[in-house]
C-alpha cells in the first residue's frame, strides 16, 4: 500500500495520547497513513500553521474550532471538529496561601464537591481571585465561568480569568501571580509535586462529559481528503479503544513516556492515565470517576449539541448573535462524517446527533444503530440543562 | 517616515531584541518599546498602547498575549494577529522567518506592511546567524569526540592517527552509520568500563 503523509500538531499534554498511539502502535500505519506528529509551542501557533495549511489536522481545544470558525481566534477560516480525542481531564488548584484561607472558612476539600469550593472560595477573603487558564477559548475557562457564576457570591470584578502557558502554571502560582489554575494534566499534578498547590476539584465533578479535545482539520482539507479522513479517524478511534482498555494502562504510560512527543517521565503521565490523582503533597491518591477518558460511552461522538454549548458561550464572550453563533458552530462538529466514516469499522452510533446536555445523572441505554448503546453521565454539578432543540 | 507607530517588540533575548529595534530604528520607526519578560507584558500593553506587537511566531507566550488582546476592551490593544490574504507571499515570508504581528483593529495595511517586512528581513538574519553559530559549536564538539575516539584506538590498537580514522569511517560505512555516531559509542564504551 502506497503511504500518505499526514502532519498533525499536537501539544505535549497526555490527552495527546490518542494520536502518538495511533502512530506508535501503527493504527495510522495500517490505513496506509505516516501520520507525522509535529510539537506546538503554543496553542496559537498551532491554530496559525493549520489555518495557513502548513498542518493538516490538529489535537485542539474543544471551542478552537468553533472560535475560528466564527472569526474569533486568528484568521478567519472554516476549521471542523472531525472526532473528540478525550472527555474531561482537567483539573483545578489553588495555591497553599488560598487553600489555607479557604480551610479557616470551615471547608476541606473532598476533591468532589463544587458548590462547597465555591462558598470557601469568596468566602476566602480576596477581592479578585486571579485564575490561570492554557488558552481564551478552552473548555477549562467555560467550566471555570459556569462552576462560578451560579454561585450567590459572583460578581464578574470578583474573577479575573488569566491565560498561562501550562508548564508555567506552577510558577505562576508561586510567584503570586495567580491564586489558581485550571488546567490539563500532568501540569497540576505537577504544581503538587512542587509543593505550590493542592488540587480541589477534577474538571468532571463540574461537568460530567465535557468534550476536552478534538482533532481538528480545516473544510478545505476535509474536502480534499476524504480518503485520507476516513483512514486517519479509524485508526486514531482504534486507538482510543485501546486506550480505555484497563488490561492497557500500565502499557500505555510506558509508551507514552518512552516516546519522544511528550517528553515527560512516567510519574508524571500515570496520575491521569490510571485516574489515580494525588491532590497534595502527602495524600492519598484519589480516583475521581470518569476523570479522563478516551473511547467509552461514545466519548469520541462529536455532538451537534456540544458544539451548540460551546457556540452559545463563544458568543456571549465576543458579542456574537446567539441563534446565528449556534447555527454555524454546529455545523462544526462533523457527526455526518462520523457515522459516514466509521460505521463500517462497526462503531456503534447513537440513534440522534444531539441529546439533552446534562441530562444524564446516571447512564443510560439509548438506541442506537446495533440495538443499544450506554451513555455516560453528562451532568452538571448545579443540575443544569441545555436542550438546544427545544430551543430550536 | 511613520513616526506616530508605536510598535512593541517581545523578544526575551536583549541582543536579538536589541538587532531588531535598531533595524526598525534604521527603517524609520522611532517609536519602539521591547519587553523581555513575561509577567511584564501586561502592564507594558497598557503603559505603551502600541498599534503592532511583534512576537516570535513560536514564543510560548503568545496564547497570553492574545487573551490580552481578546479580553481587555480599556484601550486599542492589538486584537488580531495580521495576515494579508491577498499578499499570501507576504504572509509565506512571515511564517518561514518566524515572525508574528498583532495590530489593533482597523491599522491600515499600507501601513503594517512595511514594519513587517523590515521585521522578517532582520528575524531571518537573526536566524541565520544562530544555525551558524549552532551548527560551528556542533562541529567543534564533534570534532573533539573523534580525536578522543581516535585516542582510544591509536592507544588499544597501536596504530597511527591517520589509521585510527580510517578504521572509524570503515566501520561508519559498514554499519551505514555516521563517523560521529561510531565515535560516540565508542567513547561511551571506554567511558563505562572505565
Amino acid at each position: 500500500m502506497n503511504e500518505h503523509t499526514v502532519t498533525c500538531g499536537f501539544l505535549p499534554l497526555i490527552d495527546a495520547a490518542p494520536l502518538i498511539i495511533a502512530r506508535e502502535l501503527l493504527f495510522a500505519q495500517d490505513e496506509g497513513i505516516n501520520l507525522q506528529l509535529i510539537k506546538q509551542p503554543s496553542w496559537s501557533a498551532l491554530r496559525d500553521l493549520l489555518a495557513l495549511g502548513q498542518i493538516d489536522v490538529a489535537h485542539m481545544l474543544s471551542p478552537m474550532p468553533i472560535a475560528m470558525t466564527l472569526g474569533q481566534s486568528g484568521m478567519p477560516t472554516n476549521v471542523d471538529a472531525l472526532m473528540v480525542l478525550s472527555v474531561n481531564g482537567t483539573v483545578i488548584g489553588v495555591s497553599n496561601d488560598l487553600a489555607r484561607d479557604m480551610e479557616k472558612t470551615g471547608w476541606s476539600s473532598d476533591f468532589e464537591s463544587p458548590a462547597a469550593a465555591a462558598t470557601a472560595l469568596f468566602a476566602s477573603g480576596r477581592k479578585t481571585i486571579r485564575i490561570g487558564i492554557p488558552f481564551p477559548f478552552s473548555m477549562h475557562r467555560m467550566l471555570l465561568e459556569h462552576w462560578l457564576s451560579v454561585h450567590p457570591s459572583f460578581r464578574s470584578k470578583r474573577v479575573e480569568i488569566i491565560t498561562v502557558p501550562p508548564p508555567r502554571m506552577a510558577q505562576a502560582v508561586s510567584n503570586g501571580t495567580l491564586d489558581m489554575f485550571c488546567v490539563g494534566e500532568p501540569w497540576g499534578t505537577a504544581a503538587v509535586q512542587q509543593g505550590v498547590a493542592s488540587l480541589i476539584l477534577p474538571g468532571s465533578s463540574i461537568w460530567q462529559f465535557a468534550p476536552e479535545k478534538v482533532l481538528g482539520a480545516t473544510r478545505d482539507w476535509i474536502e480534499q481528503n476524504p480518503t485520507l479522513c476516513n483512514g486517519l479517524m479509524r485508526a486514531i478511534y482504534r486507538a482510543t479503544q485501546w486506550l480505555d482498555d484497563p488490561g492497557n494502562k500500565p502499557l500505555a504510560v510506558e509508551i507514552l513516556a518512552r516516546s519522544q512527543h511528550i517528553d515527560l517521565p512516567h510519574e508524571a503521565i500515570d496520575p491521569a492515565i490510571s485516574a489515580q490523582i494525588v491532590p497534595c503533597l502527602g495524600a492519598k491518591p484519589v480516583s475521581p470517576p470518569h476523570f479522563l477518558f478516551f473511547n467509552n460511552n461514545a466519548a469520541n461522538f462529536p455532538w451537534r449539541s456540544q458544539a451548540a454549548w460551546i457556540s452559545e458561550r463563544i458568543a456571549a464572550w465576543c458579542g456574537l448573535d446567539q441563534d446565528e453563533a449556534t447555527r454555524r458552530g454546529k455545523a462544526c462538529f462533523r457527526s455526518d462524517l462520523y457515522r459516514g466514516n466509521l460505521s463500517a469499522l462497526g462503531v456503534d452510533m447513537p440513534g440522534a446527533s444531539a441529546k439533552v446536555e446534562g441530562a444524564l445523572k446516571n447512564p443510560l441505554a439509548v438506541k442506537s444503530t446495533k440495538g443499544q448503546l450506554i451513555l455516560g453521565p453528562d451532568a452538571f454539578f448545579d443540575g443544569a440543562i441545555f436542550d438546544f432543540d427545544a430551543e430550536d | 517616515m511613520d513616526v506616530a507607530l508605536k510598535i512593541l517588540v517581545v523578544e526575551p533575548d536583549a541582543t536579538r531584541a536589541q538587532d531588531i529595534i535598531d533595524a526598525l530604528k534604521e527603517g524609520g520607526w522611532g517609536n519602539v518599546f521591547v519587553v523581555s519578560d513575561v509577567s511584564a507584558l501586561a502592564p507594558k500593553l497598557n503603559e505603551v498602547d502600541p498599534d503592532i506587537v511583534l512576537i516570535d511566531l513560536a514564543h510560548p507566550d503568545r496564547d497570553t498575549l492574545e487573551h490580552i488582546g481578546n479580553v481587555s476592551s480599556a484601550q486599542s490593544r492589538p486584537v488580531a494577529m495580521f495576515v494579508d490574504r491577498s499578499d499570501a507571499e507576504l504572509t509565506h515570508a512571515a511564517i518561514s522567518a518566524g515572525v508574528s504581528a498583532y495590530v489593533v483593529d482597523g491599522l491600515q495595511k499600507n501601513r503594517i506592511k512595511p514594519v513587517l517586512e523590515t521585521a522578517i528581513a532582520r528575524f531571518k538574519m537573526v536566524e541565520r546567524m544562530r544555525h551558524e553559530l549552532d551548527a560551528a559549536k556542533q562541529a567543534l564538539t564533534d570534532r573533539k569526540t573523534i580525536d578522543r575516539a581516535k585516542g582510544l584506538l591509536m592507544n588499544a590498537r597501536g596504530v597511527t592517527e591517520e589509521e585510527a580514522y580510517s578504521l572509524l569511517r570503515k566501520t561508519a560505512m559498514d554499519q551505514g552509520r555516521k563517523v560521529i555516531d561510531v565515535a560516540q559509542a565508542l567513547v561511551t564504551a571506554a567511558d563505562l568500563l572505565g
